[in-house]
């Protein structure tokens, strides 16, 4: 368990296995055994060279906006009694954290030489920073995405299509994220040569949750900067939402080695019982889907439950590999908030802030305002992983408080 | 004789017999729980290995059909203990059976009291298409300590060295997926099938059969006089959708 502990502040995980600790590996169909294995090598051969990190961060830079700001939230703090600094993945281009990982394997597949690109999206936000990427580098994209997603995240399904992405309608399964992610998996098959899969979070088979996590580690490595720069210190603990747990792992992963409590706060949904969750790590047990061993919801007999959140971004039976492993040694704590939990602190920071969070996002403010009143005067940070106008459609049907200003 | 040397020798006596072995694939408990055994039964007389489907709720590997018939057994309760269950109180089975499961069930069930039931309910093997073969050590161990094998697929992708490597790993026959796809299309086998079926062929000392994309007679006389059997499955399934005859649609494709 020490060296578990140790092992990933030292940068020493996935091992050559494509593990972390017990969990993650590669469980696929042996028509994509080549394809991952070329995936991996180039991987291994471009990620950390020179020229592929110079036009990563340039992009970065100049297109997605980085680095995104480190912003002081003073009426949050006032209402919670704590120092509260959000990092603000929403004001990345696109609109969420997803783009970084976008734009860096979209480089990745030209650099591979594929000829299409194919993704898969729960919420809409990594579909849209696919369906921006893969214009900007001049590829092909075609977006599976669940029906019920369709229905709920209407907004980001225009975008989609005007960003030059074919957007797929994924009638099988549970026509959520993970209907999404069998579909685009049977798709790659037919060409595992030709099509690149760019995969949105840190989950599925080895090299994904680690190509994911150097992707979006550029999140936690900036917030730890400018929290010293701007705070003068780090803070004693930082949240994020988890579902596949890209975000997450982005902000954590390079604060592993501090003294700072980190908690990933899932999807509580509308209860405790199977099927009325999205709360994978706290209630579920080990497992294979799509192609890792990790925490999952599933039956007595294997069959993996369907979930249910307010948020489809973290409406997923399963989780990053990598999470399952630091909720293993302990070092993050994974805890979950309910629907109305998360509605309720979206229109608290709204109303505080003018800061529209996303729904998933909403998540780690109702934990953090939990922890909060049992934790008074400590300096908190929370990912801001997503604005929440892709939101709209579904907040539509929880009115806003009236509010009135004017004298009368 | 080991279990797995059984499917072997069923494949062999076809071909001794101037036959295709033929390998017909159901979904268990499709489309009703309740004529499981009889479905079986006529799919064993026809066949001379038959292929078990254990339902699952993420089938990545299989299109609509396979999907669809999934689905339905889980809905109406299906589950590795019930299968193996009516396994035990249907006796014996004319054909040795396979079962094609993805890993989640066969984890959640146990390897070691999977092998142990599998092994005394008739099944001489596993196929498992989301098991690469260096994730494999585990189930392998578990299943020869009870003379079960666990079956590997090769498919038009897979370098020559890794084919080779999985073709001596393979235990009961080798599966050479003919397409590089998932099960259930209807594209017709592609050209480069026979020189592919014949090089899985010189390279396997066990038999090799062919899956994927067989529907009708003249697909079985195709791969036949490359492989040493055929498998079929979602043609078959379809079969069952339509609440037709499957004896009838196996016998039609002896041709």
């Amino acid at each position: 368990m020490k060296d578990l502990l140790q092992a990933p502040i030292n940068g020493e995980l996935p091992d050559e296995r494509g593990r972390f600790g017990a969990f993650g590996g590669r469980y696929v169909p042996e028509t994509l055994v080549p394809a991952f294995e070329r995936l991996e090598q180039g991987v291994r051969d471009h990620l950390h060279e020179a020229s592929f990190q110079k036009e990563f961060r340039r992009e970065l830079r100049e297109w997605v906006g980085r680095p995104t700001a480190l912003t002081l939230a003073p009426r949050l703090s006032t209402l919670w009694g704590t120092e509260v600094w959000l990092k603000r993945e929403d004001l990345a281009h696109t609109g969420a954290h997803k783009v970084n990982n976008a734009i860096g394997q979209a480089i990745l597949a030209k650099r591979l030489g594929a000829n299409r690109v194919i993704a898969e999206t729960g919420a809409g936000q990594h579909g849209v920073a696919a369906a921006a990427a893969c214009a900007r580098v001049g590829l092909p994209c075609s977006v599976y995405m669940g029906a019920v997603d369709i229905e709920r995240q209407a907004p980001n399904v225009d975008r989609m299509r005007r960003l030059g992405a074919e957007v797929i309608a994924v009638e099988s399964g549970d026509k959520t994220l993970r209907a999404a992610i069998d579909e685009a998996l049977r798709e790659w098959v037919t060409d595992p040569t030709g099509i690149y899969y760019l995969l949105g979070s840190a989950v599925g088979a080895h090299p994904y949750p680690y190509l994911v996590r150097e992707l979006q580690k550029v999140i936690g490595e900036e917030a730890r900067q400018q929290m010293l720069d701007q705070a003068g210190a780090l803070p004693h603990a930082a949240f994020a939402c988890v579902g596949g747990g890209s975000n997450a792992i982005g902000l954590f992963y390079p604060l592993l080695g501090d003294d700072i409590e980190l908690i990933g706060v899932e999807a509580g949904g509308t209860g405790d019982g199977l099927g009325e969750n999205a709360a994978t790590l706290a209630t579920g047990t080990p497992g294979v889907l799509q192609g890792a061993y990790t925490i999952i919801l599933q039956n007595e007999d294997g069959q993996v439950q369907e979930t249910h959140s307010i948020s489809a971004g973290l409406d997923y039976s399963g989780v990053g590999p990598e999470h399952a492993m630091l909720q293993a040694t302990g070092r993050v704590k994974y805890v979950s908030a309910r629907d109305d939990e998360a509605l309720e602190a979206l229109e608290e920071l709204c109303a505080a802030e003018g800061i529209l969070t996303a729904l998933e996002t909403a998540h780690a403010y109702a934990y953090a305002r939990k922890w909060s009143q049992s934790n008074p005067g400590k300096r908190i940070l929370i990912g801001n992983s997503g604005r929440g106008d892709k939101d709209m459609p579904t907040l539509t049907k929880y009115p806003a408080r009236p509010r009135t200003h004017a004298s009368t | 004789m080991q279990a797995h040397e059984r499917l072997t020798a069923a494949i062999r006596a076809a071909n001794k017999n101037g036959r295709t072995a033929l390998v017909p694939f159901i979904t268990a408990g499709y489309p009703e729980p309740a004529d499981f055994i009889d479905t079986l039964r006529a799919i064993a007389a026809f066949g001379d290995v038959v292929e078990l489907g254990i339902p699952f709720s993420d089938p990545m590997a299989d299109g609509m059909t396979i999907q669809r018939s999934s689905f339905i057994a889980l809905q109406k309760g299906v589950n590795l203990k019930w299968i193996f269950e009516q396994l035990d109180a249907a006796g014996e089975i004319e054909a040795p059976l396979v079962m094609m499961s993805y890993l989640n069930p066969l984890l959640a069930f146990g390897y070691e009291k999977l092998a142990r039931r599998a092994a005394s309910a008739g099944v001489c093997g596993f196929i498992v298409p989301d098991l690469p073969f260096e994730e494999s050590a585990d189930l392998r161990v578990a299943l020869e300590a009870e003379g079960l094998g666990l079956i590997q697929l090769v498919t038009p992708a897979t370098p020559d060295e890794r084919l080779s490597m999985l073709a001596k790993a393979s235990r009961g026959f080798v599966y050479a997926v003919t397409i590089t796809g998932i099960t259930g299309g209807d594209a017709g086998l592609p050209s480069g099938l026979a020189a592919y079926l014949d090089k899985v062929a010189a390279m396997s000392e066990l038999p090799v059969c062919a899956g994927f994309g067989i529907r009708a007679a003249a697909d079985v006389a195709n791969v036949g006089k490359h492989a040493a059997g055929a498998i079929v499955g979602s043609a078959l399934v379809e079969v069952l959708e339509k609440n037709a005859d499957p004896a009838a649609y196996l016998e039609s494709l002896r041709g």
